[in-house]
């Protein structure tokens, strides 16, 4: 428990990429945010078990071809699924319809498994998407991909901030816990634990924004005036319409399974 | 608490994505240049607590603390937890990506309604009173966090109505802790740092306050 709290902070980083370039890392940013949400799209709004449980074979496909730490992905996607268990098994006995088994008193229906066969699938496929395409790349990037997508420039630089400052923030609060350790706090089930903790983030509020004042005035007296230009250099090579076809492609062909399966 | 791709009804996903929308729009014309260091601040601020584990009975829960966000930042906390939702998908693989509109009402629109709420509470009176409202803050943000997914749930299917329901079992301790967290982290800024919950009005001379610092 205390282990994992203390490195608590420090996995927002995203994955790194085994070897430094895979087959998805050459490709341009903007190519791979939209194959990701437009893929994962496809997948949500399928209507039967088809589509979806393809849809998991290729981000399965894509996340082999992204060359990702296996290690850290199986716990992600792990992370993910202890989420849904308790919904997915639940549901088979709360949808009425055709009985296939009983477990006590209890009796899981056909429509109901089939129900939460197609969440777990969407779920993972849509996780192992954005783990394959999205998170191999800087957040950075992500957010002057997105800002060439045309999301509005304003919501591009809070998340250019805020990335910059997550791992600010993450060093606040360790130095902040370290502090509480030496002074022999030790986090139990208690009042004094929460109201502690409370002043810790209380805390680390109070010294980020500071902070966050004294950059804000280091970046005026070096001429910002409120808007981040972004420099970057993002030109559509042939391999990304290549990409970008094969995808637009996969794409249609899913739509067009589902409406035929379904 | 999120609710993850493929769970809820397409016509749920799209009216909470609409919703983010709107409020996206609404917080984002809160913010001027000025005030883009804190609220990136406050987002990353908002990624961290997630992070942190708090202990509780033989278990842990994780933070949330949209009540605080919200307080400090008003309608700018939408924007500000939209984004740390979303780094939190890609990246860590959190929710997912359909229902990113949807993860923001959840999260944000409590953020917005306890601003209004217990914001005055909060800025007026003596500590023990701001302590109060934080404390409201804090249970009323997650209370409507775990009403929000379960409506969210609910309206997806009758199937999901114990489900939903579980969500709001679940969420009780998870109120407790986050009002004591609250109040105690409110009253701690008032001390400190009370210009922190002062409403942000554009132009603000930051530069002569971080002379001090």
């Amino acid at each position: 428990m205390h282990r994992t709290l203390e490195h608590a902070a420090t996995s927002w980083k995203g994955q790194p990429v085994r070897g430094g370039s895979a087959l998805v890392t050459v490709l341009d940013p903007r190519a791979r945010v939209v194959v990701a949400f437009g893929l994962s799209a496809v997948v949500v709004f399928a209507g039967g078990l088809l589509v979806p449980a393809v849809g998991l074979g290729l981000a399965c496909a894509a996340v082999w071809l992204a060359r990702l730490d296996r290690r850290a992905t199986v716990r992600r996607v792990l992370t993910v699924d202890l989420f849904i268990l308790v919904m997915v098994l639940m549901l088979p006995f709360t949808t009425p319809g055709q009985v296939v088994f009983n477990v006590g008193p209890l009796a899981a229906s056909a429509e109901g498994l089939r129900h939460a066969a197609a969440i777990a699938l969407k779920a993972n496929a849509v996780v192992l998407f954005s783990l394959a395409f999205m998170s191999t790349m800087e957040a950075v990037t992500l957010g002057h991909a997105l800002a060439r997508l045309g999301l509005p420039a304003r919501l591009v630089e809070v998340l250019l901030f805020t990335v910059r400052y997550l791992e600010v923030i993450g060093r606040e609060y360790k130095r902040l816990r370290a502090a509480m350790k030496a002074r022999a706090f030790r986090p139990r089930s208690n009042l004094h634990t929460w109201r502690s903790f409370g002043y810790l983030v209380g805390m680390l509020l109070v010294r980020s924004l500071d902070r966050a004042r004294r950059i804000l005035a280091a970046m005026k007296c070096r001429g910002y005036t409120g808007t981040l230009h972004l420099i970057d250099a993002m030109r559509l090579q042939r391999a990304d319409g290549f990409f970008l076809g094969l995808a637009g492609a996969t794409a249609a062909g899913l739509v067009v399974l589902d409406l035929v399966g379904a | 608490m999120h609710i993850v791709d493929g769970a809820l009804s397409t016509p749920v996903v799209l009216v909470g994505a609409a919703l983010a929308a709107g409020g996206l729009a609404i917080g984002l014309r809160k913010i001027d240049a000025d005030r883009l260091p804190e609220v990136g601040m406050l987002s990353a601020t908002f990624f961290v607590a997630s992070l942190i584990h708090v202990p509780l009975g033989p278990s842990s829960v994780h933070l949330i603390l949209n009540g605080l966000v919200g307080l400090v930042l008003g309608w700018a906390a939408v924007p500000a937890l939209f984004v740390a939702l979303l780094l939190q998908s890609v990246f860590l693989g959190y929710g997912g990506l359909m229902v990113l509109g949807v993860n923001t009402v959840v999260i944000a629109g409590p953020a917005v309604l306890v601003h209004l709420l217990c914001g005055p509470g909060v800025r007026r009176g003596g500590p023990r009173s701001a302590a109060i409202w934080g404390g409201i803050a804090g249970v009323v943000s997650i209370l409507l966090t775990a009403v929000f997914v379960a409506l969210a749930l609910a309206a997806t299917g009758d199937a999901f109505v114990p489900a939903a329901k579980l969500v709001l079992a679940a969420h009780v301790p998870v109120m407790l802790v986050e009002g004591v967290l609250t109040a105690a982290a409110v009253v701690l800024i008032r001390k400190v740092n009370p210009t922190l919950f002062e409403p942000a009005e554009p132009g603000a001379p930051v530069l002569e306050e971080a002379e001090h610092v």
